[in-house]
């Protein structure tokens, strides 16, 4: 019985102390969609603020993929459960933006918190996503990608290639693929998110529009454009070599990145941040390229980003926001931000962030690793290039995805495929207009 | 012979009755409500805002395409389902009621997969047909089978089917089973003497006095097939490719959900609630007639 008691009596001063001990600290939740090796590194970045400081703590929880975690970030709000920080990918981006009220902007939260905050230090080609057309930086850009062209060296050589042939258009790529076809390798070109690769970021490169008022930047009253005749022509020869078995479609995500790190695909279009990955796994040489384009339009415009941006969510104590703020002052620093570009092939999203990483030497150590900055930043961007702000866009690319497929399989020709994903995917930019009126 | 209790005054039956009609309306008068009355709205996904619409969102749905093909693939689905998995229980129940030796660890090992979840169900035949590291897609493609259901829309509705089927066989079984069991000896023995072969015997004997199993169990396995499965789908196709194996239940969810059109989704479930409404009135008015009890 004694021992009992000394146990109960231990337990709550144990749970006194705890108690007193948590509550000094100012607890925040932070709701993401980083697994695998990307998760570890971010776990990495959230041990290193809680212990770098006595005062707040951060716990993170991955709420499944990029478009789950929107949706349970959403659902939480709505049931007033919400986190303090949600990681929302760039294509909720203008489902955030409409919905004035669900979030404190990140210059507010700043300003409020008496962070010192400069958005100017910020790569443009990536805050520009996330800022209102007069100015105000709403969201924190947490990572940020590109798509580039993987090569497997290995399979290229086996097909007789040079491997360092010259891949820039995608005329060049398709007089690989067959000569890859005809030395039967099995998988000689498939893409991770074909709709961002494919038709997003190819109309940004090819300096033509993906929607109407500067891509939805400049209106809610925007329309689709991806299917004018330069945009059929890409999905039509990509349908076409799906059908004769040089294009493999592994799925509407990153699946196909799976084939590639194992060595069964020679060339992948995916983001540059399947470098962590592939660097992690591939067992073969690898060789990363800029974007193949068209040779008939003129040099390339500028690629956009992929990935996401961190919003502080309404409805919290000030305490909670300061803490919020602290946060992401912490994960702008240049030393954060060097580590997680050179480690993970996103972006280095501020200036003395890439910088820093230059001059550390490591673009030289592993080339092709500043392919995907400098394909970004080349140009002056321009309407076309700035970037994508469309309401439902998370549906409209489940929309495009469905046509896409009915390509590939060779059921329908780009053209009818295209015309009927725009179609479908204004009226839902109507709706969306309709409904954040 | 109907029996039929009168009570004195209000009060008890009022009371004996109250559970009931708790129950009814805390689980489906108050949501059911709830979905008619959002249906004629249009919300924001955050809720801050939402704008009355009267009938725009049933006139939305009527008006696309794919939610009418979501009728056609929904009725695939359920009557491939509910058919294979009865047949296929009827075929073993019948052979485990022959048994002989060793029937307790047959009838066991054939109700196991009734106790998987449906959405575990659904991984476990993903990973078997999975393009990438699939068993059964690595053998199809040595047969010279292209298998790929993630671009087929034919080959995801077979898996979907194939992963929705195989747990309710079980269910099936149990069922028949015990109902083949309950069929006298007497009858079927008296057949066989007057010469009825095993064919005629299970045709005019066997199957009419299972009618009413059968009944209960076509209920329940369409009930199953319209709602269930949705976990199954939800894992395996997420209803692609091209909508293919969208059913009209694993569209509510995606819209609501995943697209965070609460408005649209409201408007499913009404249309939903009408349909199986419809659905339950001609299975108890005309199929039940053909049941003999």
């Amino acid at each position: 019985m004694k021992t009992i008691k000394a146990i109960i009596a231990s337990l709550a001063l144990f749970a006194m102390f705890a108690g007193t001990s948590l509550q000094a600290k100012v607890e925040i939740q932070w709701w993401h969609a980083f697994g695998g090796r990307l998760g570890e590194l971010l776990d990495e970045q959230v041990n290193k603020f809680n212990a770098s400081q006595n005062k707040y703590t951060v716990v993170h929880t991955r709420k499944g993929n990029y478009s789950e975690t929107l949706n349970a970030g959403i659902a939480a709000f709505r049931a007033g459960q919400h986190p303090n920080l949600l990681m929302v990918f760039e294509v909720g981006t203008a489902s955030l933006m409409a919905a004035e009220g669900a979030y404190v902007p990140m210059y507010q939260l700043m300003k409020d918190a008496g962070q010192s905050f400069n958005p100017k230090g910020f790569v443009s080609a990536v805050s520009g996503y996330y800022t209102t057309t007069d100015g105000k930086m709403l969201s924190m850009p947490y990572n940020s990608s590109t798509p580039v062209l993987w090569v497997n060296k290995d399979l290229m050589k086996k097909a007789g290639l040079d491997p360092e042939m010259d891949l820039s258009t995608w005329k060049r790529v398709g007089n690989a693929l067959d000569a890859a076809k005809a030395k039967g390798i099995d998988m000689p070109f498939c893409t991770c998110w074909h709709s961002w690769v494919h038709l997003e970021n190819f109309s940004a490169y090819h300096n033509i529009p993906f929607a109407t008022k500067a891509n939805g930047f400049a209106g809610l009253d925007t329309e689709l454009a991806f299917n004018s005749p330069v945009h059929i022509k890409h999905i039509q020869t990509l349908g076409k070599w799906a059908q004769e078995g040089k294009f493999k479609y592994m799925g509407r995500r990153n699946e196909a990145g799976k084939n590639f790190r194992a060595g069964e695909c020679m060339l992948m279009t995916e983001s540059s941040a399947g470098y962590a990955g592939i660097k992690k796994e591939a067992k073969f040489e690898f060789g990363i390229r800029h974007l193949p384009y068209y040779g008939a339009t003129e040099a390339p415009q500028n690629t956009i980003i992929g990935g996401s941006s961190l919003w502080a969510l309404s409805g919290k104590s000030k305490e909670e926001n300061k803490a919020t703020a602290a946060f992401l002052a912490f994960l702008s620093k240049t030393d954060i931000q060097a580590k997680w570009h050179q480690d993970t092939g996103y972006l280095g999203v501020t200036t003395a962030a890439a910088k820093k990483t230059k001059s550390s030497g490591f673009y030289k150590a592993n080339p092709g690793t500043d392919l995907a900055g400098i394909q970004m930043m080349r140009n002056k961007v321009t309407q076309n290039s700035k970037g994508l702000r469309l309401g439902s866009f998370d549906q409209i690319r489940g929309i495009i995805d469905e046509e896409m497929e009915g390509v590939y399989s060779g059921k329908k020709t780009a053209q009818v495929a295209l015309d009927s994903a725009v179609r479908r995917g204004n009226v839902l930019l109507r709706r969306f207009e309709r409904a954040n009126k | 012979m109907e029996k039929r209790v009168f009570f004195k005054g209000w009060w008890l039956p009022a009371l004996l009755v109250a559970p009931q009609l708790l129950i009814s309306f805390v689980f489906f008068f108050y949501p059911s409500g709830q979905a008619i009355w959002n249906s004629l709205f249009l919300p924001d996904p955050f809720g801050l805002k939402t704008e009355f619409v009267g009938l725009d969102n049933f006139r939305f749905l009527l008006s696309d395409p794919y939610y009418l093909a979501s009728f056609k693939t929904t009725v695939i689905f359920s009557t491939a389902v509910s058919v294979s998995s009865m047949a296929l229980g009827l075929y073993l129940a019948a052979l485990a009621d022959r048994l002989i030796k060793g029937a307790g660890v047959y009838q066991t090992l054939l109700i196991w997969p009734y106790a998987i979840a449906p959405a575990i169900a659904g991984v476990l035949w993903l990973f078997m047909f999975n393009g990438n590291i699939g068993l059964a897609s690595y053998y199809l493609k040595a047969l010279g089978y292209e298998w790929n259901h993630t671009l087929k829309g034919d080959q995801a509705m077979f898996l979907v089917i194939l992963a929705s089927s195989w747990g309710r066989i079980s269910y099936n079984f149990l069922f028949f089973l015990a109902g083949l069991q309950a069929i006298p000896k007497s009858i079927i023995e008296a057949a066989a003497i007057d010469g009825a072969s095993f064919w005629k015997r299970f045709g005019t004997i066997v199957i009419p006095l299972l009618s009413p199993i059968t009944f209960f169990l076509l209920v329940v396995n369409i009930v199953y097939a319209f709602f269930d499965t949705f976990g199954v789908i939800h894992t395996i196709t997420s209803g692609g490719p091209e909508q293919s194996t969208t059913i009209l239940v694993y569209k509510v969810f995606s819209d609501g959900f995943v697209s965070q059109d609460l408005g649209s989704s409201a408007a499913q479930s009404v249309i939903l609630l009408v349909l199986v409404g419809i659905l339950t009135v001609i299975q108890f008015k005309y199929i039940e007639r053909k049941v003999h009890y």
